[in-house]
């Protein structure tokens, strides 16, 4: 509970404007916590004299933490594929482990995984626990839940990481909960604190308008899922060596109650655009179906993909997997240049960490216009094919 | 068929801002709306209801006005509200919410189906649905995108996968959380509203749902923020200047790098 110390309180209100939840009030000249407080901690640091607390925050879980140690990378396979983001948390599993000085190890599940697992070791691993099995070619909650789960319990690693994607945001959450383990979502940086091994994972919150550090300080392992694209796989090195292991799969792993019927891969713009470098957003400014063709252009000419604004997936020029924003998905790519879309907070929220923002729109005060990098006023009907043919010019 | 919606009321986005300057939030009375997704949720159950019959409760933890989205909710079909709601509650993450949630959803009694938005807009975890069926011991199916069937044994719906969707299959009970694209949900009628004005809210307390202490708020959250701040600054905005040519010329070489 946060506790106000009504000694050192000169209700000066620097704790109400930095509440998030308007949870705190000053009432006759001292500061009031009311119920919608998440004790979310962020009032304690700016108080200047120091008279906020939060109280009782005793854990009773008495874990040993010492007795977990390594990390821990989920490598997500579907439909015969190595997830790219698995790479990646192959890179920064890496550097955590070396700072830890411990072992890096891959978890493979999936079925038909080939030569995988060797690929893994190549790209950093230590060791690789692959569960290639006919029962695991589609992914179920419960089976590839299952499956983590027990290695887990096994061999206690103190961090363990996975993909922000469909799979890892789905299942993950399972896991962590029957282990009773801290997981934090959606991570775009992480740290680890040499001396006690504190995962510092950091995050976008309420759209990207903050970003919070989260620890987890009495229980293992510390699980998180990493947003694709923002960590750095290595280079592939066959030179480097490692141990495969084959788990030993039992009956009741592989049983699920969710019965697949199929799995459909979308033929148009088939691509997942998280995990593309360069998006070319499209919004209702592309006034019709024809005219967001121009979008697919330029993002052909760029060899991109295609984002779109809630307006143009609502109007169904394209599917909702291609909205970027709070109620769709965010993305980090190199590049986004935005088309006739005018830059609501729901839309900026999805894009804002890309690295360069492009955006082109005919109203000077778009707000589009108060994140991007480089911004041209203008017709988009004029630009786009003008853009398209300067760029189809360039790259011939 | 007893279903049983899961929601939560979060602060409006647009109003929510770190002043990268100050560092304080900038926050022009924050508004609480239901989370999005969550309307969604709410939709779908109702629309079950009405081909299937049986009833609607939506489970909401907060703070005592969090009473508001439920007779929302009640407005736009649910049958009955239940708010839990303690102090005791406060810093829990998704851990102890999805274990809080599980020990009202227990209160409440029978239930085939449970649903949740795919995420809250406030946190953007996703965690919490995930959560609440493990605690409950259920099978749970995130991100469905459609329901195809359902009748009173199973449910058949497709569920949004990043390189497309799976058709899946599952018997009650189950829970599963929903994305934006399932259905589009109602406004509220004229009858909905007498009726959320009459409706009784249940408000329960730690105790009365019989939940541990140490499992819940702060103390049975594993994890624990221990920093926020404003995300880093981008560039000066930069416009082009000159005639369309000249722009999309400028552009061009500025984008070099990406060709
Ligand atoms: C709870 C909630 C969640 C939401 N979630 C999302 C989300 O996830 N993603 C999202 O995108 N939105 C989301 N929205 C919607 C969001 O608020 C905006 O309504 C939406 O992003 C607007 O889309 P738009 O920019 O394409 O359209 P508009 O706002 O209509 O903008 C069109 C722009 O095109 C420009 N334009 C028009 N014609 C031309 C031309 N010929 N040449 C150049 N420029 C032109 C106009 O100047 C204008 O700026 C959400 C809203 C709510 C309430
Ligand atoms: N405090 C709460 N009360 C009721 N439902 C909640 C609460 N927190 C989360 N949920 C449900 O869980 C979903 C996912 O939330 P989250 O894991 O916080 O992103 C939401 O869309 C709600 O359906």
């Amino acid at each position: 509970m946060l506790i106000v110390d009504n000694e050192l309180c000169i209700g000066c209100g620097i704790c109400v404007d930095n509440c998030a939840f308007a949870a705190i009030e000053v009432v006759d000249g001292l500061a009031v916590v009311g119920d919608a407080c998440t004790l979310c901690g962020s009032c304690v640091d700016t108080c200047e004299v120091e008279a906020l607390t939060i109280e009782g925050a005793e854990k009773n879980v008495q874990m040993d933490l010492a007795s977990w140690s390594g990390v821990w990378v989920y490598c997500e396979f579907r439909a015969g594929k190595l997830a790219p983001v698995s790479l990646e948390l192959l890179g920064i599993g890496r550097t955590l482990a070396d700072a830890r000085s411990v072992k890096l190890t891959a978890v493979l599940i999936g079925s038909g995984t080939d030569d995988t697992a060797e690929n893994l070791i190549g790209y950093g691993a230590d060791i690789v626990y692959r569960a290639d099995n006919s029962a695991l070619e589609y992914f179920t909650d419960e089976t590839y839940g299952a499956v983590l789960t027990k290695l887990i319990q096994e061999h206690k690693p103190e961090v363990v990481l996975a993909g922000a994607t469909a799979i890892g945001r789905s299942f993950i959450p399972g896991v962590a909960n029957i282990l009773g383990a801290g997981l934090t979502a959606d991570c775009t940086q992480l740290a680890i604190r040499g001396n006690d091994g504190a995962l510092l994972q950091t995050r976008p919150a309420f759209g990207g308008n903050i970003m919070a550090t989260i620890e987890c300080p009495s229980s293992r392992p510390q699980m998180s899922t990493v947003r694709p694209k923002v960590m750095k796989a290595l280079e592939f090195d066959v030179e480097r060596t490692g141990e495969i292991r084959d788990v030993e799969l039992e009956p009741a792993q592989l049983q699920s109650k969710v019965r697949v019927i199929e799995s459909v891969v979308s033929e148009l713009d088939n691509v997942n655009i998280q995990e593309s470098d360069i998006l070319v957003g499209g919004g209702r400014g592309l006034e019709s179906e024809k005219g967001f063709e121009l979008i697919r252009e330029l993002a052909k000419a760029l060899n991109g993909a295609v984002a779109a604004s809630r307006a143009v997936v609502d109007s169904g020029w394209i599917g909702y997997p291609h909205q970027v924003g709070q109620t769709g998905k965010t993305v980090a790519p190199k590049l986004y240049i935005a088309c006739g879309i005018s830059g609501a907070i729901q839309h900026v929220a999805g894009m804002q960490s890309a690295d360069t923002i492009v955006a082109i729109n005919r109203d000077a005060d778009a707000p589009i216009f108060n994140v991007t990098d480089f911004g041209i006023v203008g017709d988009l009907f004029e630009v786009l094919p003008k853009l398209i043919s300067s760029i189809e010019g360039r790259r011939k | 068929m007893k279903i049983i919606v899961c929601i939560k009321q979060v602060p409006d986005a647009k109003d929510v801002r770190l002043d990268p300057e100050t560092n304080t939030l900038a926050r022009e009375g924050v508004q609480s709306i239901m989370n999005p997704y969550d309307q969604h949720a709410l939709e779908e159950a109702v629309r079950l209801r009405e081909e299937l019959g049986g009833e609607v409760t939506v489970l909401s933890m907060g703070p005592p006005q969090a009473e508001d989205v439920l007779r929302q909710a009640i407005s736009c079909g649910a049958d009955r509200g239940v708010l839990i709601s303690d102090r005791a509650f406060a810093g829990a993450d998704t851990w102890a919410t999805s274990y809080t949630l599980a020990k009202a959803v227990n209160k409440i009694g029978d239930f085939d189906l449970i649903l949740c938005g795919k995420q809250a807009i406030d946190g953007d975890t996703a965690q919490v649905g995930p959560g609440l069926a493990i605690q409950l011991d259920i099978p749970f199916l995130t991100c469905i995108q459609k329901v195809r069937k359902a009748n009173e044994k199973e449910i058949v719906m497709e569920r949004m996968m990043d390189d497309g969707y799976d058709v899946v299959a599952v018997d009650y009970p189950v829970l599963l959380t929903v994305v934006k694209d399932l259905n589009e949900p109602r406004v509220p009628s004229l009858k909905g509203k007498m009726k959320s004005k009459k409706a009784i809210i249940e408000v329960l307390s730690a105790e009365d749902v019989g939940a541990d202490s140490s499992c819940i708020g702060l103390a049975g959250s594993p994890t624990e923020v221990v920093d926020v701040f404003p995300p880093p600054p981008r560039g000066e905005r930069a416009m082009l200047t000159g005639t369309i040519d000249e722009q999309v010329e400028q552009l061009v070489e500025k984008l070099a790098v990406y060709l």
